[in-house]
């Protein structure tokens, strides 16, 4: 079982308090109207699903009921780091030396 | 409401633990945001602690669940008090004020052995939570309430629906629990 960190709760609490609630820093576009259809397409479909480090939404469904964000290794499934919704994107620079000593 | 409605009896009893079903408690679900100071002052309760305090106060016990979301815990005399001690300051900060009390039946779990009783459900680190303190969790796949007021003596909150499940789980931990250490 993965254990998470709430950035709200700040204590480290297992998976099963959590949801997933898909890719991080998605803004929803202003104007809908005024999109056109494969831009519209691109907002609501299109994710990077990347391999690697992905910046993704959890909420602490069975807590404090927030969403925050985190930015977790899809290879290792290891969590680089949790932060709180509306909080800048961490650099990935910064966390990617604590991971590779880990995986020692 | 299905759970067995044995109060003083304790619906489960051995060396390891004792389960019973706690006394009817009013229950109100508070919502606010912003300024926290005319709240605390309406109910005497400190609701600025971080998440997972309690705050007691004669009758009244409050719990801060979230950042926006506390619960409330009083005798059912007490809660038209404490209605009618927010209502007026509704149109200055808005706020939302449910009365739960109908949606959950409190468990009691004490015994020298009750925090391991409750990893029988409970993935969380059962020591970490401080006594006082108190945490939403899940328990086998029920949300509930755990609250601690010491290392032997816990409570549980948890939906009518899911009540005869947990207390089933519970019961059945205790005896084993016993059969254990005998």
């Amino acid at each position: 079982m993965l254990l998470i960190h709430c950035p709200y709760c700040d204590e480290t609490l297992p998976e099963v308090e959590f949801a997933y609630a898909g890719e991080a820093h998605i803004a929803r576009p202003e104007n809908p109207s005024e999109m056109s259809d494969e831009d519209w397409q691109e907002f609501l479909f299109m994710r990077t699903n990347t391999k690697g480090p992905y910046y993704e939404r959890w909420r602490h469904l069975h807590g404090c009921g927030r969403f925050f964000n985190a930015v977790r290794d899809t290879v290792s499934d290891k969590f680089l780091t949790t932060y709180q919704a509306g909080a800048p994107r961490p650099d990935l620079d910064t966390l990617l030396p604590p991971q590779a000593e880990g995986g020692k | 409401m299905n759970a067995p409605i044995l109060a003083e009896v304790p619906l489960a009893h051995s060396a390891a633990a004792t389960i019973r079903r706690a006394a009817p408690r009013a229950r109100a679900s508070l919502r606010l945001r912003g300024d926290l100071a005319p709240f605390e002052a309406a109910l005497g309760l400190t609701l600025s602690g971080r998440l997972g305090s309690r705050a007691d106060a004669g009758p009244r016990e409050g719990l801060r669940l979230g950042p926006d979301e506390w619960m409330l815990h009083t005798t059912p005399d007490d809660l038209a008090t404490v209605t009618s001690a927010l209502a007026p300051l509704y149109a200055d900060h808005p706020h939302s004020l449910v009365d739960v009390s109908g949606r959950e039946v409190t468990v009691v779990i004490e015994g020298p052995r009750a925090a391991e009783l409750l990893t029988i459900g409970c993935a969380r680190d059962i020591d970490a939570i401080p006594d006082g303190a108190a945490r939403r969790t899940v328990f086998d796949g029920a949300a509930v309430i755990l609250w601690r007021d010491s290392a032997t003596r816990f409570r549980i909150d948890v939906w009518n629906s899911f009540a005869p499940h947990l207390l089933d789980l519970l019961v059945i931990g205790t005896r084993e629990l016993a059969a254990e250490t005998s």
